[in-house]
C-alpha cells in the first residue's frame, strides 16, 4: 500500500477546524491540510486542548504530522454549534496544574486498587500491549 | 485478517448507510450518529453525532460529523429490526468455511 494524500479543498472548507482524538488520550485542534488512506494527518496552527472537569486549556503546537495508527477519531468542528456554554477556558499553567492533580489522584486510586487485589492474591495484566493490531 | 470476511462486513455496513448506529470505541467512548459511509478498512463516517454516555468527553460538543478509524472500533450497535441476523450468520459461516479451504 502506497500513501496517496487526498486534497482537502473539495469537501471540507480549509477555514473549518478539525479535531482529532489520539490513542494516547490527547486532543488536537487545527486546520487539516492533508489526509491519506491510512488516516495520516497534517495539521496547521495546531492547538493541544487539555480537558480537566469543566475547565480546558489550549497549548499552541504549530504544525503536526500524525501517523494514522494513532488516530482514534477525526471530527469537523461546527462553528455554529454552541459549545462554550459549559466549558470554561483557563490559562495553560492552570490547566497543566489541574491535569497534574488529576493524574496524581488517578495514580493513588490505582495504587490502592492494586494493593487491595494483591492482598487477595490477584493481579491485573498491564493494558499497554492489549491493542497491538 | 481474512480478506473476504472483511469484504463481507464491508458490504454489510454499506447496506446500513443512512441508519442510526452507536459506535463504541476501544477507549470506551460511545458515539451515536447516522452512518454516512464505510470503506474497505471498515473506517466509519458518522453524521449528526452525539456522545451517548454522560459527557465525560466534553471535546465532542461542537463536532457534528466525524471519521472513525476502523482499528479503534470495539462494537457497532445496530437496531435489531435493521439486521437479518439469520442471513448474516449464514453468510459469515459460509465465508469462514471458504477461508479454511
Amino acid at each position: 500500500r502506497t500513501a496517496a494524500p487526498l486534497s482537502c479543498s473539495s469537501k471540507h472548507s480549509t477555514k473549518e477546524k478539525h479535531l482529532v482524538l489520539l490513542r494516547d488520550g490527547r486532543t488536537l485542534i487545527g486546520f487539516l491540510r492533508s489526509i491519506d488512506q491510512f488516516a495520516n494527518l497534517v495539521f496547521h496552527q495546531t492547538v493541544e486542548r487539555i480537558h480537566v472537569g469543566k475547565k480546558f486549556g489550549d497549548i499552541p503546537r504549530g504544525i503536526f504530522i500524525v501517523r494514522g495508527e494513532n488516530v482514534v477519531l477525526l471530527g469537523e468542528i461546527d462553528m455554529d454549534k454552541p459549545c462554550d456554554t459549559v466549558l470554561q477556558q483557563v490559562s495553560i499553567e492552570e490547566i497543566l496544574e489541574e491535569q497534574r492533580l488529576q493524574q496524581q489522584a488517578k495514580q493513588e486510586t490505582e495504587k490502592a486498587k492494586v494493593t487491595a487485589l494483591k492482598d487477595r492474591g490477584l493481579s491485573i495484566p498491564k493494558a499497554d500491549n492489549l491493542d497491538e493490531y | 485478517m481474512c480478506i473476504s470476511v472483511l469484504q463481507l462486513f464491508y458490504s454489510f455496513f454499506k447496506s446500513l448507510v443512512g441508519k442510526d448506529v452507536v459506535v463504541e470505541l476501544k477507549n470506551d467512548l460511545s458515539i451515536c450518529g447516522t452512518l454516512h459511509s464505510v470503506d474497505q478498512y471498515l473506517n466509519i463516517k458518522l453524521t449528526d453525532i452525539s456522545v451517548t454516555d454522560p459527557e465525560k468527553y466534553p471535546h465532542m460538543l461542537s463536532v457534528k460529523n466525524c471519521f472513525i478509524r476502523g482499528s479503534v472500533v470495539r462494537y457497532v450497535q445496530l437496531p435489531a429490526d435493521e439486521v437479518d441476523t439469520q442471513l448474516l450468520q449464514d453468510a459469515a459461516r459460509k465465508e469462514a468455511l471458504q477461508q479454511k479451504q
